[in-house]
């Protein structure tokens, strides 16, 4: 009987590079800065290195398909390199191979990388492509990630009969949240604090989201090292172990976007994913028990409704507990501590392993006083891919206890 | 009896008001100035003949099976495609079937009446109990050109057949002549007339009453016995001559709709019809005249049938669904008059993939999801394993056919980054009456016409054009109603 990764692997080290409009670097410049990082932080060396996983989500504007291109940007000596893709999630599923690869007893030491190089695409925004296929074309809006992930407030509105403006409410509070913590920190893409009011009143893009209701566009690459708890205890005697505790995937159906079930408020996915994470780390109370969270902000609304599809906020509540503070710095469950996707930046294959980098270096306390979460014990890493209807969830649960 | 037994009229909601032009334009042609009463109908930046027709087309199947149609045909002096049958896009948007004959008309705005005869001859020659002719135009004149003020775009669509016929078609009268008015060659975008004295003294004033004698005399027929002449001729001063040298009351003659939407050029005669039908009396006699390098004239009697002919289908309330359009660069940009920057994200390319799209055909045109046999439910895009979990049959689907449905909105955004001629972009999810879903592009709706649980409609429009292959898509959209559909 199988029974999940739960404490069989922990992250040996990490790297992340600085996030941003990265004009005059490729994508192998990128992997390198957050290469240089994490090698020196595992304490390994090249040859160490026994398998690597690339998330990747947009190959066409940069790296191409295939494995090859983090093989040949790191020389790496003709080991097993491959590349994956699940949208948003990209990330978080080649640490997820890693994870597993380390788990399963085929390998002792693996990398798990991500980059995305987004300001080659020459507008502003994700590329316009077929993510769902040629014939979802032909059918489906020509639409935008703003515009599909706005129309959570709308649903989300009638499903509790809120006024729009209590959720503009809570999301600019979102927002100003991320623009506060992102300012700390020298590696976020958008590192200015704002005021509420400016969020409140910046252009729409997408009705009910302005423009700072939007996570940045960037360029960025992170880094991990996976191997097991006897080898990172030999090879770093000295750093508590951050364990793996959780790692859970769950893919739409197709019953959201064509069965009449879905209200459109909310993720089917991440409540499945949330489920059986919680049930793999033994968490049965998830408000009281984990300590922070870096969720998939890729809009403000897509925070606010993933605090209840998480379960951390009762069904109706998440707008009362973002604006009281809930999920602030210094609140009950921090959330989005380096900025989130809204101010570190959103290259769409790196993010999820920047998410973990930003757990892993929390529970070590490596970050300034004014930026530290009071002794983190459990944190969890989220992502959606795709759109609400028809997206990719992935969670992963670290933890040190 | 063979004849008319249903129709409808189409006017595209907005409207552009003929001074707007006049307003932008006439300081480079002040003669326009003569023309510049009344609006214009103008298509939307989704619409164009075929969308037009098909809206005509489904509202004239009134209540009758779309399977059971014989024949579709199309006319257009402005179709799509030059070559690809216009009408088959058609007969796949009203879910006609494939067994059938269809047919484009062209060449002329007198094309409208050609598809009405052929379809009545169709049903008379015996090969079917129907046919359906639909005739749709969106014309261009060039800026500031008198075309310009006077073409207005919509579409009519009118079934013919031997069943529950509302006017007898009684004959018909031909003249055809190369009277060279206006040309648009093959490979031009605007139209282009000779001097407009000429046109209305020599084409309007003479072949217009050659046309209505000659059938008046084929039919041995009394124009004091004629309850409506039905006839396009948008030079005011030329209409009242040829009703004064014929002596025809001013009550006679149906009017023109120059002022509600302009000369619609294939679909008007088959437009002017519908309007008139709409308050046509049992035993009317109506004289139906076509206009361009010729004439057609058609003589139908209206019957008893008249009376339970459902809900009339008034022309009126398509005049009374109106948007004015009050920016004259918004219309240039539609019609891509206009070098406008549509952004890196508006070049982005669009091929179409034509294996694909036939074998989605139902799908994309007719609107058709399934149904599942074992538990019921309804779903779009087509399945083959059940969508319900408590069900997962598989290959136990049924077609069913979704454009007429109607559903509600669950939700919705307008979307200001979406590469568009018409921004925002506004669409989000309907939920079908029956059951299922689709995420859907809005149209002819603003955001304040939105809201969650609201009713929609489907309209086949535009999805995109890939101007590189000179290739229209077309897919439904949703349209926010005010009324529940009857069908759902």
């Amino acid at each position: 009987m199988a029974d999940g990764i739960r404490d069989k692997v922990v992250v040996l080290g990490m790297g992340c590079s600085v996030f941003g409009e990265r004009w005059e670097d490729d994508s192998s410049d990128l992997l390198l800065e957050a290469y240089q990082e994490c090698i020196a932080d595992a304490g390994i060396e090249k040859k160490d290195i026994q398998a690597a996983w690339i998330g990747n989500h947009i190959d066409e504007v940069n790296i191409g398909k295939g494995g090859c291109y983090l093989a040949n940007t790191l020389h790496l000596p003709f080991i097993p390199v491959t590349r994956v893709e699940n949208f948003c999630a990209s990330g978080t599923e080649a640490f997820r191979g890693a994870c597993y690869a380390v788990a399963s007893g085929a390998y002792d030491i693996v990398m798990a990388a991500g980059v995305e190089k987004l300001k080659d695409v020459g507008y502003g925004g994700l590329p316009d492509s077929p993510i769902f296929g040629q014939l979802a074309r032909l059918i489906n809006p020509n639409a935008t990630a703003p515009g599909m992930f706005a129309q959570l407030a709308t649903a989300y509105a009638s499903r509790f009969n809120l006024p729009m403006e209590r959720i503009k409410e809570a999301i600019t509070h979102i927002s100003w949240k991320s623009h506060q913590n992102g300012a700390k920190n020298p590696r976020a893409h958008l590192r200015k604090e704002i005021s509420e009011s400016q969020i409140a009143d910046s252009p729409f893009v997408a009705y009910p989201l302005g423009l700072f209701d939007c996570c940045g566009v960037s360029d960025g690459s992170a880094m991990a090292i996976i191997t097991t708890p006897e080898i990172a205890r030999k090879l770093k005697p000295d750093q508590e172990l951050v364990k793996v505790k959780a790692l859970q995937i769950s893919v739409s159906s197709g019953e959201e976007q064509i069965f009449n079930r879905w209200d459109g408020s909310g993720f089917m996915t991440t409540r499945q994913a949330a489920r059986l994470a919680y049930e793999e780390a033994g968490i049965t109370n998830p408000r009281e028990e984990i300590s922070m969270l870096e969720v998939h902000d890729c809009f403000s609304i897509t925070e606010m409704v993933t605090m209840e599809d998480l379960q951390i906020s009762p069904p109706g509540q998440a707008p009362d507990d973002i604006i009281n503070g809930f999920y602030d710095l210094d609140g009950q469950v921090p959330c989005q501590t380096d900025g989130g996707l809204k101010c570190f930046g959103h290259p769409i294959g790196a993010s999820g392993l920047r998410m973990i980098y930003e757990v892993y270096n929390q529970m070590l306390k490596r970050w300034p006083e004014d930026r530290l979460v009071n002794n983190p014990r459990l944190g969890l890493t989220h992502n959606l891919g795709g759109v609400p209807s028809h997206n990719v969830c992935s969670i992963c649960i670290l933890g040190t206890i | 009896m063979i004849g008319i037994c249903s129709y409808a009229g189409y006017i595209p909601r907005l409207r552009l008001n003929r001074m707007t032009i006049f307003s932008a334009m006439g300081w480079l042609n002040p003669a326009i100035i003569m023309n510049a009463a009344g609006d214009k109908a103008v298509a939307n930046n989704d619409e164009d003949s075929i969308t037009m027709a098909v809206s005509a087309g489904l509202k004239c199947l009134n209540c009758f099976d779309p399977a059971d149609i014989g024949t579709v045909y199309f006319a257009s002096t402005t179709a799509p495609f030059k070559e690809r049958q216009n009408a088959n896009i058609l007969a796949g948007a009203l879910a006609s079937g494939e067994e059938i004959r269809t047919a484009d008309f062209c060449g002329s705005v007198k094309s409208g009446t050609a598809a009405l005869l052929a379809a009545l001859e169709f049903v008379a020659a015996g090969n079917e109990n129907n046919a359906l002719a639909c005739a749709a135009d969106c014309r261009l004149g060039k800026v500031s050109s008198v075309q310009e003020m006077v073409f207005g775009d919509g579409a009519a669509a009118i079934m013919v057949g031997k069943d529950n016929v509302i006017a007898a078609y009684k004959g018909s009268y031909s003249i055809s002549c190369d009277f060279v008015d206006h040309l648009r060659g093959a490979n031009s975008k605007y139209d282009r007339q000779w001097e407009e004295r000429w046109i209305r003294d020599l084409g309007y004033e003479r072949i217009i009453p050659q046309a209505i004698e000659g059938i008046c005399k084929k039919y041995n027929l009394a124009l004091s016995d004629i309850n409506k002449v039905i006839y396009p001729c948008y030079y005011g001063g030329a209409r009242k001559k040829i009703n004064r040298s014929l002596g025809l009351d001013p009550a006679q003659v149906q009017d023109e709709l120059m002022m509600d939407a302009g000369d619609t050029g294939s679909a008007h005669p088959l437009l002017m019809l519908a309007k008139t039908l709409e308050d046509a009396s049992p035993g009317d006699k109506l004289l139906l005249i076509s206009y361009g390098n010729g004439c057609d004239a058609l003589y139908f009697e209206v019957t008893e049938e008249i009376t339970k002919y459902p809900n009339r289908n008034r022309v009126s309330d398509a005049i009374k669904n109106q948007a004015e359009l009050t920016n004259y660069l918004q219309y240039l940009t539609w019609r891509d008059m206009l070098p406008i920057e549509v952004g890196m994200r508006g070049e982005e390319d669009n091929l179409t993939r034509w294996s694909m799209v036939w074998r989605n055909r139902k799908a994309i045109l007719s609107f058709e999801g399934t149904r599942c046999q074992e538990c019921g439910t309804q779903q779009y895009p087509p399945q083959r394993v059940c969508v319900n979990p408590d069900c997962g049959a598989m290959d136990r689907m049924e077609p069913v056919v979704l454009a007429g449905k109607g559903g509600k909105i669950t939700s919705f955004t307008s979307d200001m980054l979406a590469a568009s001629t018409n921004p925002p972009a506004i669409y989000g999810n309907v939920d079908f009456n029956g059951g299922g879903r689709c995420m859907m592009d809005f149209t002819d709706c603003t955001l304040d016409d939105l809201q969650v649980g609201k009713p929609v409609n489907f309209s086949f429009r535009i999805k995109y054009i890939d101007t590189k292959r000179d290739t229209t898509f077309y897919f439904w959209k949703a349209v926010p109603s005010e009324e529940v559909p009857d069908n759902g």
